[in-house]
C-alpha cells in the first residue's frame, strides 16, 4: 500500500534520502536564536562558566608578565642574581599556574556537564517529537537520516558546545588581553597589525565563506556512497545470482572517486589555513623586527619591551589561527543543528479537538460514509466509500495488490485523517474523540510484524499494562508459540535482539498474535495476520483466532481466501472502491470478480 | 595494518618527498626567533639601518618559504590520503562482493556495511592527519631540543624530565577514556535502536497509545547515554589542565635552575628567554601529539576491522571440469547441508528434473526451501552429496557461468534507488525489448502506466511501490535474460491469486523450454508443477506430482484441505 506515497526522489542511487534534511540554510541567526533557548536554561551555570574562563585565562597571562619580573631579577654575571626576588616570583608563577589549571579544569568539567544536559534534552525533545509525529511522516522519510539526526548530529552539536565554546571565549580572552598588554608596552609597534589584523579577517571570512559549501558537498557526498554501500551489500546475494559484482563495483568506483574528491577539495582548502595563519604570525615577527628594531635604534623602547611584545604577539595570532578552525567547526555544528530543529519543527499530528470526549464502553458499531481519500489529495484512492460494520460482524476487505485495503485500516485507526465523508464508531465521529480512546479500541495485527528489543515477555505484555505471567503463558498457549518459548534455554525471559536466536517470520507473527490476545478491545484488525504462517499452524491457530475474533466487530484483510469465507460480509476493492459486497456464497453465485479471484487459486498453471 | 600499509607504500616516495620539503620548511621557520635575537643583539647595536631591512626582509622570505613549505606538502597529503583510501575502499568493497555467503553470515551485513563506511572513513582520516600533523610536530619537538641543547644543555634536562611525565599522562587518559568511549558507543548504539524500533513500528506503538511508554523508555537510555558521555568527558577534561600545569612549572623550573647557573656564570639571561620560547613550541606540540594519539587509536582499531575482511580467504574454489553424459538438467543426489555444522538444516535431498520441467518446493517456515536454493546456486557447498547441472558438477563451473544460467528471484529481493529500467536490466545492458517482453510476462502492466514508463525512478529498497509490485517487478528482472534455470523462491506472496495464476499462466505458455524450481507457501502456486516436493525439517517427505501427492502423502493433503476448503474435487 505504499504506492503514490511519496514523489520519485531526485538524483541516482543513495542519494535517495540522504538530502532530505539538507534544504537551503535557515538563517544563521535564526538558529542561534533557538539554540540560545536550550542554553538559556542553564543561565547560571554559563555565567559562572564564563567567570571561570575570564579568571583561568587571565591567571595564565599573568604568567609571562610574572616571568619577565622573575628574569628582570636574573642580573647578568656570576653572584649578581636577586635570588629572593627569583623564588618570590617562580613561587607566585606556580600559584598562578596552579590556579589556573585547577579554574580550567572546573571550567572544562562545567561545560562537559552542561553541554550533556543540553544534548540529553535535546535527544529527549527529538524523540518525543518523532513520538508524536503523523504516522505519514514515518512513511515519508528514512529510519537512517532520523537516526543520524538524533546520533551524529545532536553529538556534533554536543562537541561544540564542550569544546569549541570554551576555546572560542578561551581565544578571545586572549586577543584582548594580549592586545592591552601590547598596548601597554608600545602603541607604536602596534602600527605592525595594522598590516596584518585585516589580512587575517580578510582571510578567515574568505575562508569561511568557502568551505561551508566544500563541507556540505564532502558530507552529501560520502552520505550518498554510504547508502549505495548500504543498499548494495544488503542486495549482495542477488548481486551474484545474476553475477554483477563487477557492473556494481563499477558504480561503487563511482560514487568512491566522488566522496574522496569532494573530501579532497574539502581538505585541501582547509590544509592551507594552518600553514596561512602561521605566515602571518611570522610576518607580525618579522615586522615586529625591523619595527622594533628602528625604534629601539631611535630610542623609544627597550630590548626588554621588544621580548615580551614578542611573546604577547605570538599569544596574539595563536587564537587566530583556532579562530579559524573553531569557526569551520562551529559551522558544521550549525548545519546538524538546522537539522535538529528542522525534525523538532515538523507538523505534529494535529491536537484532539477542544471538546474531544474519550471513547468509552465501545460497542463496536463502525460506520463509513462517502470516504474518500489519497495520500496525494490529488490522487485518492479510497473514492466514496461507504460501508457499515454492526457491533459483532465480521467483515472481509478483498481484493487486488494495491486496491486501497490498507489506507483503509490507516483510515479507521486515523493515522490519516480523511479528505472528506465520515467514520463514526457507536454513532461518534471518530474526528470528535480523543486518539488514544480511538486507537485502544482497536486491536491490530499487522502483516508486518514489529517486535523490539526486549524480552518475549515484554513483546507479549506490550499493550497490556500489569499483565502476569500467567496470562502472558495463557495468551502464548492460544497463539500456539507457547511449547516454543518453553524450548528456548530463557523462556519467557528470552531477549529478542537483532542478532540473537533465529526465531522465522511465522513465528513472529504468532509472538505477535499473542499480544492482541491479551488486549480486549472491541474491534480488531487483521492484516494479513497470518500470510508467514505455514499452513498447518495456521489450521492450529484457526481456534485461536475464532476465539479472538468472537464478539467482536472485524476487520480481515486476506489474500488466502479460505480464511474469509465465513465472514458476515465480503467487500470486494477494487481502484479504491467497493465493486462487490456480499456473503462468500452470494458473491460466488454473482460470478463477478470475485468469483474470479476465487477460481484464480485452484487454476494450476 | 600491515594490510593496510601495503596501500601506503606504494605513496611512500610521494610521502618522503612531501616529509622532505616539510622539514626543510619547519626548520626555516625554526630559525625565525634566533634570527630576531640576532637582529636585536648584532644588528641593532651597530646602528645600520640597510641591515636591519636586509635581515627583516630574509626573515619575511622565511616565513613565506615557511608557508610554501607547509602548504604543498598538505595538499600531497591530502592528495596521497585520498587516493590510498579509494584504492583501499574499492578492494573492500570488490572483496565484499566477493565473499562467500557464509563469510557474509559470520560477518554480518550491518558489520559489513560499517567497516566500509565508518572504518575506511576513520583509517582515511587517521592517514591524513598523521601526515599533515605528525610530521610537523615531531619536527618542532626535535629541532626544538637540538636548538635548547645549544643553547643549554643543563636545562634541556628539565626538559627531558617533563617529557616521561607528559607521556604517561597521555597514556594514561587514553588508556582510560578508550573503554569509556567505548561504553558511550554502546549506549549510542541502544538509543539508535530505540528510535529505529519506534520509526518501524510507529503503528503499533500509536495503535496502543504506548506513546509515553516509549518516551520514558528513551528518557531512561539517554539519561544512562548522558551519565557515561559526562564521565568520559570529565576524564578527558583534565588532559589539558594537567598538560598545561607540567608545562608552566617546567617553565618556573627553568627560571629558578636558570638563575643559578647564570649565578654560577655558566649561561646567561637572554639565553633562558630564548629557552623559554622553544620550550613553549615544543609543549605546542606535544599536545598536538596527544590529540593525534586519540584518532590513530581509532584509526588503527579500524584499520584492523578493515584487515579482517581483506583478509578473508577465498573459500569457494572451482574444481576441475567433473562431467557425466546425464539425461537431466538439474540433479541433486543425496545433498546434505547444515549452516552451523551442528544441526543438518537439510539432509540426503535428491531429485532429477529434465529440461522445462518445473518443481514446485512446499513446507513449513524453516523446513530448508531456500537452503536448496542457496545450494543450486553454490552460495554454499554441500557438506556431502552432489549437485549437477547438465551432467556438470556445480563446484567445476566457474561461477560466472553457473550463474549466467539462472534467473532467480529470493524472498525480500533488493530494488535499489534508481529508474524501473535500470533495476531490471540489474546491469547486465538488456534491449528494450527484452525488458518489455519480461515485464508483461511478470504481469508487471503497472510499469506501462506510469508517467515515465521504464524510467520512472523508484525509492531505496522500492518502498514508493507496493509489495506486489515490488515482486512483479522482481520476476520481471528475473526473466529478462531469458535464462535455462529460472528460481522463485516465495516470490508471488504479495500478488492476488488471479495475479498470480496468470502469471502461472503466461510462464508456462512463453518459457516452455525453461526448467523453473518454485517455491511457495500457497498450494495454487506449485500445484501445476511437474513435480512436487514436500519438505519438513529439512527432509523430503513427499516427492511426486500433485495426484500423486493428493493420495499418497499425508501432510500434502493436509495442506491443500486447509487451504483449498472443500473443493479438493476440482
Amino acid at each position: 500500500m505504499n504506492e503514490h506515497k511519496q514523489p520519485p526522489m531526485p538524483g541516482g542511487f543513495g542519494a535517495a534520502g540522504s538530502g532530505k534534511f539538507e534544504k537551503p540554510v535557515a538563517k544563521t541567526s535564526e538558529i542561534l536564536r533557538r539554540l540560545w533557548k536550550y542554553l538559556c536554561k542553564f543561565k547560571w551555570q554559563l555565567i559562572l562558566a564564563l567567570l571561570l574562563c575570564v579568571a583561568s585565562n587571565v591567571l595564565a597571562l599573568v604568567g609571562p608578565k610574572l616571568s619577565g619580573f622573575a628574569i628582570d631579577a636574573i642580573k647578568p654575571g656570576k653572584g649578581q642574581v636577586n635570588f629572593p626576588s627569583v623564588f618570590h616570583y617562580a613561587i607566585l608563577m606556580i600559584i598562578f599556574y596552579v590556579a589556573s589549571s585547577i579554574l580550567g579544569y572546573l571550567l572544562s568539567a562545567l561545560m562537559i556537564k552542561l553541554s550533556c544536559r543540553v544534548v540529553n534534552r535535546m535527544r529527549r525533545d527529538a524523540f518525543d517529537k518523532l513520538t508524536t509525529l503523523p504516522v505519514g511522516f514515518f512513511d515519508k522519510h528514512q529510519t537512517g537520516d532520523i537516526i543520524s539526526v538524533i546520533s551524529y548530529d545532536i553529538d556534533t552539536i554536543n562537541t561544540s558546545l564542550a569544546n569549541d565554546l570554551p576555546q572560542m571565549l578561551t581565544s578571545v580572552i586572549t586577543v584582548v588581553v594580549s592586545f592591552v598588554m601590547m598596548l601597554t608596552i608600545s602603541v607604536k609597534l602596534m602600527l605592525v597589525f595594522v598590516l596584518t589584523i585585516p589580512m587575517t579577517i580578510v582571510y578567515t571570512r574568505y575562508r569561511s565563506k568557502k568551505v561551508r559549501p566544500l563541507y556540505r558537498r564532502r558530507s552529501e557526498k560520502l552520505g550518498a556512497m554510504n547508502g549505495f554501500a548500504e543498499e548494495t551489500i544488503g542486495g549482495q546475494k542477488t548481486a551474484k545470482a545474476y553475477s554483477r559484482e563487477k557492473v556494481f563495483i563499477g558504480r561503487f568506483d563511482r560514487k568512491n572517486k566522488e566522496a574522496v574528491d569532494a573530501n579532497y577539495e574539502a581538505d585541501c582548502f582547509a590544509s592551507i589555513t594552518g600553514p596561512m595563519v602561521m605566515f602571518l604570525s611570522n610576518l607580525s615577527l618579522a615586522l615586529i623586527s625591523i619595527l622594533g628594531a628602528i625604534l629601539f635604534m631611535a630610542g623609544s623602547i627597550t630590548l626588554g619591551n621588544i621580548s615580551s611584545f614578542v611573546l604577547y604577539s605570538r599569544k596574539f595570532s595563536g587564537p587566530i589561527n583556532e579562530f579559524a578552525n573553531i569557526i569551520s567547526e562551529l559551522q558544521s555544528a550549525l548545519a546538524a543543528a538546522e537539522r535538529v530543529l528542522r525534525l523538532l519543527d515538523e507538523k505534529p499530528e494535529p491536537e484532539d479537538v477542544p471538546d474531544a470526549v474519550e471513547l468509552r464502553d465501545v460497542k463496536g458499531n463502525v460506520e463509513l460514509r462517502n470516504v474518500t481519500f489519497g495520500y496525494d489529495p490529488e490522487k485518492p484512492i479510497i473514492k466514496d466509500l461507504s460501508l457499515s460494520a454492526p457491533e459483532g460482524a465480521v467483515i472481509a476487505i478483498v481484493g487486488p495488490t494495491g486496491a486501497g485495503k490498507t489506507t483503509i485500516v490507516n483510515l479507521l485507526m486515523r493515522f490519516y485523517d480523511i479528505d472528506s465523508g465520515t467514520i463514526t464508531i457507536d454513532g461518534l465521529d471518530i474526528r470528535n474523540v480523543t486518539r488514544n480512546s480511538l486507537r485502544l479500541a482497536y486491536t491490530m495485527v499487522l502483516q508486518d510484524t514489529w517486535l523490539f528489543h526486549g524480552t518475549i515477555f515484554e513483546n507479549i505484555s506490550y499493550g497490556k499494562d500489569g499483565a502476569t505471567l500467567e496470562d502472558v503463558m495463557n495468551a502464548a498457549k492460544i497463539a500456539k508459540i507457547h511449547n516454543y518459548i518453553m524450548s528456548l534455554p530463557d523462556g519467557y525471559d528470552t531477549l529478542l535482539s537483532d542478532d540473537g536466536i533465529n526465531i522465522s517470520k511465522g513465528q513472529k507473527q504468532l509472538l505477535t498474535l499473542a499480544r492482541a490476545i491479551l488486549l480486549d478491545s472491541r474491534i480488531l484488525i487483521l492484516d494479513e495476520a497470518t500470510s508467514n504462517v505455514d499452513t498447518q499452524t495456521e489450521r492450529r491457530i484457526q481456534n485461536a483466532m475464532l476465539q479472538l475474533m468472537k464478539g467482536r466487530t472485524c476487520f480481515v484483510i486476506a489474500h488466502r481466501l479460505s480464511t474469509i469465507q465465513n465472514a458476515d460480509s465480503i467487500l470486494v476493492v477494487s481502484n479504491g472502491s467497493i465493486v462487490e459486497q456480499g456473503t462468500h456464497s452470494e458473491l460466488l453465485s454473482k460470478g463477478g470478480f470475485y468469483s474470479e479471484l476465487y477460481y484464480a487459486q485452484f487454476e494450476s498453471y | 595494518m600491515k594490510k593496510v600499509m601495503q596501500y601506503v607504500r606504494p605513496q611512500l616516495g610521494k610521502i618522503s618527498f612531501q616529509l622532505a620539503i616539510k622539514l626543510s620548511a619547519n626548520i626555516v621557520e625554526l630559525l625565525l626567533p634566533w634570527m630576531l635575537s640576532y637582529i636585536l643583539d648584532n644588528v641593532v647595536p651597530t646602528g645600520d639601518m640597510r641591515q636591519v631591512f636586509l635581515w627583516g626582509g630574509l626573515m619575511i622570505l622565511c616565513a613565506a618559504i615557511a608557508l610554501i613549505g607547509n602548504v604543498i606538502p598538505n595538499r600531497m597529503a591530502t592528495k596521497t590520503s585520498r587516493d590510498i583510501t579509494e584504492s583501499l575502499r574499492h578492494d573492500l568493497f570488490e572483496k565484499v562482493m566477493n565473499l562467500s555467503s557464509s563469510q557474509t553470515d559470520r560477518f554480518t551485513v550491518p558489520s559489513l556495511i560499517s567497516r566500509l563506511t565508518a572504518d575506511t572513513y576513520n583509517v582515511h582520516q587517521m592517514i591524513d592527519r598523521v601526515q599533515r600533523m605528525g610530521i610537523r610536530a615531531p619536527i618542532m619537538v626535535l629541532g626544538g631540543t637540538i636548538i635548547t641543547l645549544t643553547l643549554d644543555p643543563v636545562l634541556t634536562l628539565i626538559l627531558a624530565c617533563t617529557l616521561p611525565l607528559l607521556g604517561f599522562i597521555i597514556w594514561y587518559i587514553s588508556s582510560r577514556g578508550i573503554p569509556l568511549y567505548t561504553e558511550v558507543q554502546g549506549t549510542l548504539d541502544s538509543l539508535v535502536r530505540k528510535v529505529q524500533e519506534n520509526m518501524t513500528g510507529v503503528r503499533v506503538i500509536k495503535a496502543l497509545s504506548k506513546s509515553e511508554f516509549e518516551r520514558d523508555k528513551f528518557g531512561k537510555a539517554n539519561d544512562e547515554m548522558f551519565e557515561k558521555e559526562r564521565r568520559a568527558g570529565m576524564l578527558m577534561a583534565s588532559t589539558n589542565p594537567v598538560m598545561n600545569l607540567i608545562l608552566n612549572i617546567g617553565l618556573t623550573l627553568v627560571i629558578v635552575v636558570g638563575a643559578f647557573r647564570v649565578n654560577a656564570g655558566l649561561t646567561q639571561p637572554g639565553k633562558i628567554i630564548a629557552f623559554l620560547t622553544y620550550f613553549t613550541l615544543i609543549l605546542h606540540s606535544l599536545m598536538m601529539i596527544s590529540r593525534m594519539f586519540v584518532m590513530v587509536s581509532k584509526g588503527i582499531s579500524s584499520a584492523k576491522r578493515i584487515e579482517d575482511v581483506l583478509d578473508a580467504p577465498d573459500d569457494m574454489v572451482v574444481n576441475e571440469c567433473d562431467h557425466v553424459d546425464s539425461e537431466y538438467h538439474i540433479e541433486f543426489k543425496n545433498v546434505s547441508f547444515s549452516y552451523n555444522k551442528k544441526k543438518e538444516n537439510i539432509a540426503d535431498i535428491s531429485f532429477a528434473l529434465r529440461r522445462g520441467e518445473t518443481l514446485g518446493i512446499i513446507g513449513p517456515t524453516g523446513s530448508g526451501k531456500t537452503t536448496i536454493i542457496s545450494l543450486l546456486l553454490r552460495f554454499y557447498d554441500p557438506d556431502s552429496g552432489e549437485i549437477r547441472i547438465s551432467g556438470d558438477k556445480i563446484e567445476g563451473i566457474e561461477p560466472e557461468k553457473l550463474r549466467s544460467k539462472f534467473g532467480v528471484v529470493f524472498q525480500n529481493d533488493f530494488l535499489f534507488a534508481d529508474s524501473i529500467r535500470e533495476n531490471i536490466d540489474f546491469g547486465r545492458s538488456l534491449s528494450d525489448e527484452q525488458l518489455e517482453k519480461a515485464a508483461k510476462t511478470a504481469q508487471a502492466d503497472f510499469i506501462f502506466e506510469k508517467e515515465n514508463g521504464f524510467l520512472s525512478l523508484l525509492t531505496s529498497k522500492g518502498s514508493n511501490l507496493s509489495g506486489g509490485q515490488k515482486q512483479r517487478l522482481l520476476i520481471a528482472r528475473a526473466l529478462a535474460a531469458s535464462p535455462e534455470i529460472l528460481i522463485f523462491d516465495d516470490c508471488s506472496s504479495a500478488l492476488d491469486y488471479k495475479t498470480d495464476a496468470d502469471f502461472r499462466r503466461a510462464l508456462s505458455e512463453e518459457l516452455s523450454d525453461t526448467t523453473t524450481i518454485i517455491v511457495a507457501q500457497r498450494i495454487s502456486s506449485i500445484m501445476g508443477a511437474d513435480k512436487i516436493m514436500v519438505l519438513d525439517e529439512g527432509r523430503i517427505i513427499g516427492y511426486g506430482t500433485h495426484s500423486e501427492l493428493i493420495s499418497g502423502c499425508r501432510s500434502y493433503q493436509d495442506i491443500f484441505e486447509i487451504q483449498m476448503g472443500k473443493r479438493a474435487d476440482r
